[in-house]
């Protein structure tokens, strides 16, 4: 595990900047273009809504943001520390209850009911940290099939507690009379917001301290423990972390969505798309689950309108993970570049040889 | 009341006795290849539509019916080893079994859709109907079939297990898969044919399931997963022994439930689970600690 997508990461740009103090041009191009990849991606996702204004593609916009944000806050805690979870759908969907209980019961509409999302994301949280301190007590697989066991508690709960309505679901209270032709905007842009801050602390946490203790435990726990990591607490509060946004993510997904039923808000292919997406593009990788959810998030939202029937789109999904597992185990992002290096360094070998 | 309890607890341990059966296959691929087969509840299900269609179609007996679908299910579980478990290799190993199993399920279940509907269907002969008198209380014949088919099954892997060669390189396999490598043991080979052993009794599974459970589709197969693997993890990951007594404990506690919380029965399944792990993280039985790396 120690020949990680990590050790091929260029180093942050600022580190060259202090350490060399000539500023931004005399680094190296590939950073450069980094700082203009990011830059211009912010600007598409930014004006997409304003130039492409078919309410159809404003709505693949909101969902697929709102998988940026899952992906990565999935990847913060999986990622780097290697703990694969399967019960992420707890935060979403107690995320998504608890925003259609509070605004029915605190009798918010409109735009006030987005003041319950950053709540959520707290219910989430504190959902957490019973649940991590019970399954984080067990590695590998035991831990993956203990997150499993959470989610069907879960989802067996939100069927039979009345607080939920049951299975027949829960209506959210409607955003009022906002314009149709505007109105996946707000959702848009706070999705966009939810998305950039989940992809900032991520890289942010990548540099830490935090993240170094994180991807020490992925490498080898008892060797981490052994060099003075507290594994206990450091795992945890990714965990917590990763729950606070996959709560806030629900929240504002099943208000975008406007009805909350069992089966869909504890969705046992939820969890399984956010790990496709965080291994499509590299798990533990910073841009890996940004570009996988970017990529495979509209275009299962692609397939679901082409076909009224479920089994299909099933079935294609199931194909495309193994085939990523097969032949891309390391993630599309990883795999490339180190096909890259591998042709660059062809490339050089091959004029150097030349006379 | 008595008779309800006693009832309940028939039931529970007659059940649990198929559903040992289940996860003995499913801690059986554990053991010997380090992989939880998440897709062994679907598997079950696929089973399960196997002896549908054959006694719809070709009128065949429920258990004549059982001498093709072991076979083919045996076959099914050796390709998917061949195809997509074998081929994964490197540190990362654990998860992206588990997540190929996982793909796997996902097409047995679109497929399943595909060919038979998204409609209950259940399977029927003439012993699951009937009913025997026991105890003051009527227990259906299928039940006993079913317990004597799990125990005769169980009987026959502990048989290849540690009365055959073969059984010797399993359980060589599953202490030290290196040093079997290197006194001459064809790992692949014991874990392709593991995987399908293991796959082939959820033939026997299924169609025990299928005529007891009342009706089944091919969404029965998270249902199913999610008791199978609780009952793996209490019992303790690679534990034949533990798996069937911790199935024969779960089944027959949610059935005790199941008299006054009908809504809540399934949950005990997953509390008894998290209570065990609390206490004892290796589960039960658990020989190897579960926290080694």
């Amino acid at each position: 595990m120690t020949d990680g997508p990590l050790t091929e990461q260029a180093p942050p740009a600022t580190t060259t900047t202090i350490r060399t103090g000539t500023g931004w041009l005399r680094q190296p191009p590939r950073q450069a273009l980094a700082v203009v990849g990011v830059a211009a991606l912010l600007l598409v996702v930014a004006v997409y809504p304003l130039v492409i204004t078919n309410p159809t593609a404003t709505n693949f916009g909101v969902i697929t943001l709102i998988f940026v944000a899952v992906a990565s806050a999935w990847n913060i805690f999986s990622g780097y520390s290697g703990y694969l979870s399967l019960g992420h759908a707890i935060f979403y969907g107690a995320g998504a209850y608890f925003l259609v209980v509070a605004a029915k019961d605190w009798k918010l509409t409109g735009s006030a009911v987005f003041w319950l999302v950053p709540l959520a994301g707290l219910v989430a949280a504190v959902i957490a940290i019973p649940l991590g301190l019970v399954a984080l007590r067990v590695r590998r697989h035991t831990f993956v099939v203990i997150t499993i066991a959470f989610f069907f508690i879960a989802q067996l709960s939100a069927s039979n507690l009345g607080v939920t309505g049951g299975s027949s679901g829960l209506l959210v209270p409607s955003p009022g009379n906002w314009a149709p032709a505007t109105y996946n905007n707000p959702f848009y842009y706070l999705a966009m917001l939810l998305a950039t801050a989940t992809v900032v602390l991520s890289w942010q946490i990548r540099r830490s301290r935090f993240g170094l203790q994180l991807r020490a435990i992925r490498d080898d726990e008892d060797r981490a423990a052994g060099l003075g990591v507290r594994a206990m607490p450091v795992k945890l509060t990714a965990l917590v972390l990763s729950a606070f946004i996959t709560g806030m993510a629900g929240a504002l997904w099943v208000y975008f969505i406007g009805e909350a039923f069992p089966q869909f808000v504890f969705d046992p292919l939820f969890d399984l798309a956010v790990v496709l997406m965080a291994f499509f593009g590299g798990l533990g990788t910073l841009a890996g689950p940004v570009l996988g959810a970017l990529i495979l998030e509209p275009t299962q939202l692609y397939l679901n309108l082409q076909q009224s029937n479920g089994y299909e789109s099933e079935i294609l999904f199931g194909a495309l993970f193994l085939l990523v597992i097969l032949f891309l185990p390391r993630g599309a992002l990883p795999t490339a570049s180190e096909y890259l290096t591998k042709g660059r360094a062809r490339f050089r070998r091959g004029r150097a040889d030349a006379p | 009341m008595a008779t309800e309890i006693a009832q309940a607890i028939a039931a529970g341990i007659l059940g649990g006795g198929v559903y040992a059966l289940m996860a003995a296959g499913l801690t059986l691929i554990f053991g010997v290849l380090d992989i939880i087969n998440v897709a062994q509840g679907i598997l079950v299900v696929l089973g399960a539509y196997l002896s549908y269609a054959l006694s719809v179609h070709l009128h065949l007996d429920l258990l004549l019916g059982l001498l093709i679908t072991v076979p083919a299910m045996f076959v099914i579980g050796v390709l998917i080893y061949w195809l997509f478990i074998r081929p994964l290799r490197g540190a990362e190993r654990t998860s992206m079994t588990l997540l190929a199993c996982f793909a796997v399920a996902l097409i047995i279940e679109g497929v399943l859709y595909r060919v038979f509907g998204s409609n209950y269907v259940s399977l029927s002969g003439w012993y699951t109907t009937s009913s025997v008198h026991m105890f003051g209380f009527y227990l259906p014949d299928i039940y006993l079939i079913g317990f004597g088919l799990a125990v005769v099954s169980i009987a026959a892997l502990y048989l290849i297990l540690y009365r055959t060669t073969f059984g010797r390189a399993v359980r060589a396999t599953m202490q030290n898969q290196t040093a079997a490598r290197l006194i001459g043991i064809d790992v692949n080979r014991v874990a392709g044919l593991t995987f399908g052993i293991a796959t082939a009794v959820t033939a026997i599974g299924g169609m025990v399931f299928g005529a007891i459970s009342g009706g089944f589709t091919p969404n029965s197969g998270y249902d199913l997963i999610s008791r199978l693997l609780a009952i793996v993890i209490l019992a303790g990951m690679g534990s034949i022994g533990g798996a069937l007594v911790a199935a024969v404990f779960m089944t027959t506690a949610e059935a005790l439930v199941d008299i006054w919380q009908p809504d809540w029965a399934v949950a005990v399944f997953y509390l008894a689970m998290v209570i065990i792990l609390t206490v004892r993280p290796a589960g039960l039985f658990g020989r190897q600690a579960a926290r080694a790396q």
